[in-house]
């Protein structure tokens, strides 16, 4: 199965969460903004939302600083 | 034709610079042609361009507004007065992103922030020892009015939410988020793009150190929504947030937030 991730094709397995997309990446979950689909995904949903085959996801990733 | 402080009046041939005076500026004590300081007796040419200074004289809201529209010009300065801006976060970014805006006569700014200011915040915010205590909403709108009294300025001196941003922002034009902590980053853009669909969106993120400043560039991600940085250099592997990157980040957000407000949506 893939997604598309930020416009790039990225692998991922059956039953695969974002949380799960996350962790893969190296990503700390807290300070990304996740869309799927052009739909924004809560936080609080990142373990339950399973990832499809040929989601379109973007990943908007903060770092410290202000 | 001569300018006179930033308005047309008629030359004549034989007119001086301290025959304005007594018909515009009555008391002037500094008065300016073409640049630099001049005697009241100068003959003046064609074309001569004058100040007639008070010292210590606060200008009318007319007179600020005419500077304002000859400068930026009147078409541009109807769509800053106008505007409405919000910025959360009164840091590095933000209070130099107000800094820059009240400059421009953007017509009302919503600061908000919960902080006071510290010794810490001075090599980089635009806070003065004296105001070290200080709520930094009070601090920097006192800073404000002293550069351009005619701006509204609300203040907001509380912690931002995820939840109380679409509440607290909602009548913004273009709302600038200049947070410090990525958490908060994140959380003001998700709520943005749920709730706050009309309002354009200009966030940072990536800003430390002191890596080239050509690397911090305004990515456009949506419609009318911007994040300016070069997305990676946090303060814990830069070490340090230095005034001149911070300056560089939050005046691309202030000419992005110029820019959306004169309906300009692109890089």
């Amino acid at each position: 199965m893939n997604i598309l991730c930020n416009g790039n094709k990225h692998s991922i397995t059956e039953g695969m969460s974002i949380q799960d997309l996350f962790e893969e990446l190296n990503l700390s979950p807290d300070s990304v903004v996740a869309e799927i689909n052009r739909k924004i995904v809560q936080p609080d949903h990142y373990g339950q939302h399973k990832l499809k085959d040929g989601d379109q996801v973007e990943l908007i990733r903060f770092v410290g600083g202000g | 034709m001569l300018t006179v402080n930033e308005r047309p009046y008629p030359y004549r041939p034989g007119i001086r610079l301290g025959d304005l005076v007594s018909v515009l500026k009555p008391g002037a004590d500094i008065l300016v042609l073409n640049g630099a300081q001049a005697p009241a007796d100068t003959l003046l040419q064609d074309g001569d361009i004058c100040s007639l200074i008070k010292v210590g004289e606060i200008p009318s809201a007319l007179e600020m507004e005419r500077t304002l529209e000859a400068r930026h010009s009147p078409e541009f300065q109807h769509y800053f007065r106008q505007a409405t801006v919000g910025i959360m976060g009164l840091g590095g970014l933000g209070s130099a992103v107000a800094l820059s805006l009240v400059k421009v006569g953007i017509g009302k700014l919503v600061l908000s922030d919960h902080d006071v200011v510290t010794l810490s915040n001075i090599h980089r915010q635009h806070y003065f020892i004296d105001q070290i205590g200080w709520k930094k909403t009070i601090a920097l709108k006192k800073t404000l009015v002293r550069v351009n009294p005619f701006v509204a300025i609300k203040t907001l001196d509380l912690k931002l939410t995820e939840q109380s941003i679409p509440k607290l922002f909602g009548n913004v034009d273009v709302l600038v988020e200049c947070f410090d902590n990525p958490k908060m980053k994140a959380a003001a853009l998700r709520s943005t793009l749920q709730h706050l669909p009309g309002v354009g969106y200009v966030g940072a993120s990536g800003l430390a150190g002191y890596d080239s400043g050509n690397t911090i560039v305004c990515k456009r991600i949506k419609p009318r929504v911007y994040i300016v940085g070069d997305r990676k250099t946090d303060v814990g592997t830069a070490g340090s947030l230095l005034a001149p990157r911070v300056g560089i980040a939050a005046h691309h957000q202030a000419n992005q937030v110029i820019r959306l407000l004169l309906g300009i949506d692109e890089e």
